[in-house]
């Protein structure tokens, strides 16, 4: 039980990086580093890994697209019992019919130049993540995960 | 992004320097590993035993290189780590590459 006190010591908290090529990168670092005290195992900070970078490289090529203006993307974080929330949000573009993309599998029993190179990322947040809303508030896009890292041990 | 290569007379080996293949460096390993793999033999392995990390754009890219392969080279893959290798799993892209746990064991294999 000392354990799973500790692990809900972790005071919520936001980052705040700009729009561009390193903001997936920059974001990880600040992230992960504010995540060391849950001392999450392996598979966990991958989790933590892929859906933070594939949301902010979402962020950073449909949000804030070229020749739009880059702008700020704001992770805020906390801990709770059933793993670790996320609100990510931007003040870029709107998604496309104010809708988070399905992110299907893709079709992969077919000639190797037919194979699919791109469209993985929203399949692998959907995958990983759970409790997805998005919300298009004012100017802002504002989506809401829950991770399930970082849990009480059974 | 940095890649070494070695060629041997049936296959050539090209080893991923940097611990990820992310969005920033996705188009620079494209480019690096077309370079490294411009005149290889019928098999290129690309080494992955350095890279901790991938997203779907670095998959895209290893996708991408072995569409440019095709069809007259094979692109298989070696020395997942348990990062990439889940990546791979999730996305059942897996199914599509050849992959060898370790180099040593694609070695073998293609030296047979």
């Amino acid at each position: 039980m000392r354990l799973s006190a500790a692990r809900s010591a972790l005071c919520p908290f936001e980052i705040t990086v700009h729009s561009g090529p390193q903001a997936a990168r920059e974001a990880l670092t600040l992230l992960l580093d504010a995540l060391s005290c849950l001392s999450l195992g392996a598979e966990e900070v991958c989790v933590v890994r892929l859906v933070v970078a594939e949301m902010l490289n979402n962020i950073v090529e449909h949000a804030y697209p070229d020749p739009h203006p880059p702008g700020p993307i704001h992770i805020a974080c906390h801990h709770a019992p059933d793993g670790l929330h996320l609100a990510v949000s931007d003040e870029g573009l709107p998604m496309p019919d104010l809708q988070v993309p399905l992110g299907l599998p893709k079709e992969i029993d077919r000639p190797v130049c037919d194979l699919p190179e791109g469209g993985f990322g929203w399949f692998l947040i959907r995958d990983l993540a759970k409790d997805l809303t998005y919300r298009r508030l004012a100017q802002e896009n504002r989506i809401d995960l829950r991770l399930p890292v970082g849990l009480p041990p059974r | 992004m940095e890649v070494s290569a070695k060629t041997e007379d049936r296959f050539c080996v090209v080893s991923v320097l940097h611990d990820r293949i992310d969005a920033a460096a996705a188009l620079e390993f494209k480019d690096a590993l077309r370079r490294a793999a411009a005149h290889a033999p019928p098999v290129v392995i690309l080494d992955l035993h350095r890279v901790n990390f991938i997203d779907s754009s670095g998959l895209g890219a290893i996708v991408a290189a072995m569409k440019h392969l095709a069809p007259q080279r094979a692109l298989v893959l070696a020395g997942l780590t348990p990062a990439v290798e889940k990546v791979f799993t999730l996305t059942r892209m897996d199914r599509v590459f050849g992959i060898f746990h370790t180099l040593d064991a694609a070695l073998t294999a293609h030296r047979e």
